[in-house]
């Protein structure tokens, strides 16, 4: 299994570990929902060095960037970072990802672990533009820094103003001798950075932040990060995203850019959305006791119309819900379905996917 | 280091059980309750439901994931542990304190099927 460069680090901490994509990782040190509250509440540091970077430079880097993304990469100005998706001509999901513009000629696409081989490959497919694509995964650690008090943390460490590094920016910033990629973006919900550097270096910021920040931060496992992003209902690759499930089911058409030129995957999404999706990617809440998994088949009376993508008890409100596709037309807040839980029919009701309002700095 | 209570039956499924007055105390043990973390939901099975060793009768859900109980001996299940039912953290708190069923076992050479203490604690390793 692949370690990354704070696994010693994640060991002295107490840190369960498990394999995630391969990855060695920490999924908790404390409890997922103790580790969840304290980034609702102060901030968490999260190592994601998993997380694979692909590098597109070249004459024509934002021809092929603009090719395989769903979102408007030619609307991009320099240091924004966007969020979409890479899809298959027939609409089924690549991987989704963020996108980073430094120039025209200069990209940085940030995929999943589990996709990182399968995302180069494709891109490399793609590539008949004049640029060069390199699987850059190797050589950058990366750490998220999310929660209400992450800007405040931060700033202890860097003369730089962070509030510069506006919603969904990056900047290259200088911290005692070292140089990192800061971008305002994460997947928890909350106001936060991620910060990518040399494995050195990240190793340090990592010790930096946890000590100057002292009882205002704390590390976090994987199993929070799942809870949180969960909560806010963003979307997990494997889960709620997949080959077979395209954005526009999956509720992300914001990140779908229909109405420009080509890109992969275009028609069969234009032809999804004139058509209409025939399914849509709800909220659950369970009205019997019990907890959602993925994989669990919902019910309206004796047909299946339905699969849960992700549930949990939420950390945050205590309910038990769930993020779910669910056939038209039984798709209305409020319907009544059923979930098979082990051979048992349990009640659930169709709401919104906002289980917790995402608190952003913007 | 899991606490591994003396005097106890195992299975190398996590489960124990206590024999007392002819009825047999199941729950999971500390080891179990470890690696599951946070306990959020305990699905209790029924009483007077009649079960069988190596059945499955239970179900306990943490942050996470789904783990099923399987029952080490044959028998009815005459009281269900309903405390569980509103504090599933009870079995994190103190897993031996905190059977999931009371059984009116029917078989006592199944016993011999299970671990001891010390054979458990070499599993738990």
């Amino acid at each position: 299994m692949k370690q990354t460069a704070l696994y010693q680090k994640h060991i002295d901490l107490g840190a369960k570990m498990v394999d995630f994509a391969g990855w060695e990782m920490p999924i908790s040190y404390t409890s997922i929902t103790e580790e969840h509250g304290y980034v609702r509440e102060k901030c968490g540091l999260f190592d994601v060095s998993h997380m694979g970077e692909i590098c597109v430079r070249g004459k024509e880097a934002l021809h092929l960037v603009d090719y395989i993304f769903t979102n408007d990469v030619a609307a991009m100005d320099d240091h924004q970072v966007l969020y979409g998706m890479m899809c298959y001509p027939d609409g089924g999901v690549v991987d989704d990802l963020l996108v980073y513009r430094f120039a025209e000629d200069h990209f940085l696409l940030v995929v999943n672990a589990s996709n990182v081989d399968k995302d180069y490959a494709w891109v490399l497919e793609q590539n008949h533009f004049d640029c060069r694509v390199t699987n850059e995964s190797d050589n950058f650690s990366e750490v998220a820094l999310q929660g209400p008090l992450a800007q405040h943390v931060l700033q202890k460490l860097t003369q730089y103003d962070l509030n510069q590094i506006t919603f969904f920016t990056s900047q290259m910033i200088p911290i005692d001798g070292m140089t990192f990629l800061v971008s305002r973006t994460g997947y928890t919900g909350e106001d936060g950075f991620e910060i990518y550097g040399a494995h050195q270096d990240i190793e340090l910021i990592w010790e930096q932040l946890l000590v100057t920040g002292g009882n205002q931060i704390a590390p976090i496992g994987l199993g929070a990060r799942d809870t949180l992003r969960f909560e806010v209902a963003l979307p997990l690759y494997g889960n709620e995203l997949s080959p077979t499930i395209t954005p526009l089911e999956a509720g992300l058409s914001f990140a779908v850019k229909l109405d420009r030129q080509d890109f992969i995957g275009r028609d069969a999404l234009v032809q999804q959305q004139e058509q209409g999706t025939l399914r849509r990617l709800c909220g659950l809440t369970m009205m019997d006791k019990g907890i959602l998994r993925h994989g669990y088949e919902v019910y309206h009376e004796d047909t299946v119309v339905g699969v849960v993508t992700t549930g949990y008890k939420s950390p945050s409100t205590n309910e038990t819900v769930a993020l779910a596709l669910i056939d038209r037309p039984y798709d209305k807040r409020g319907t009544k379905l059923t979930v098979d839980i082990r051979g048992k029919r349990k009640s659930v009701v169709v709401r919104t996917k906002k289980f917790y309002n995402k608190n952003y700095k913007k | 280091m899991s606490k591994i209570v003396k005097g106890l039956y195992y299975t190398n499924t996590h489960e124990w059980v206590k024999v007392e007055d002819g009825f047999a105390y199941i729950g999971i043990t500390d080891y179990a309750q470890e690696s599951l973390g946070e306990i959020v939901f305990v699905e209790l099975p029924e009483e007077e439901t009649t079960i069988e060793a190596g059945e499955e009768f239970s179900a306990i859900e943490s942050v996470k994931a789904a783990s099923d109980v399987i029952s080490p001996l044959t028998g009815t299940i005459v009281v269900v542990n309903d405390d569980l039912e509103d504090s599933p953290e009870l079995i994190n708190e103190d897993p031996y304190e905190n059977w999931i069923v009371k059984l009116d076992f029917e078989d006592e050479t199944e016993l011999n099927d299970l671990l001891s203490a010390e054979e458990y604690e070499d599993i738990c390793e």
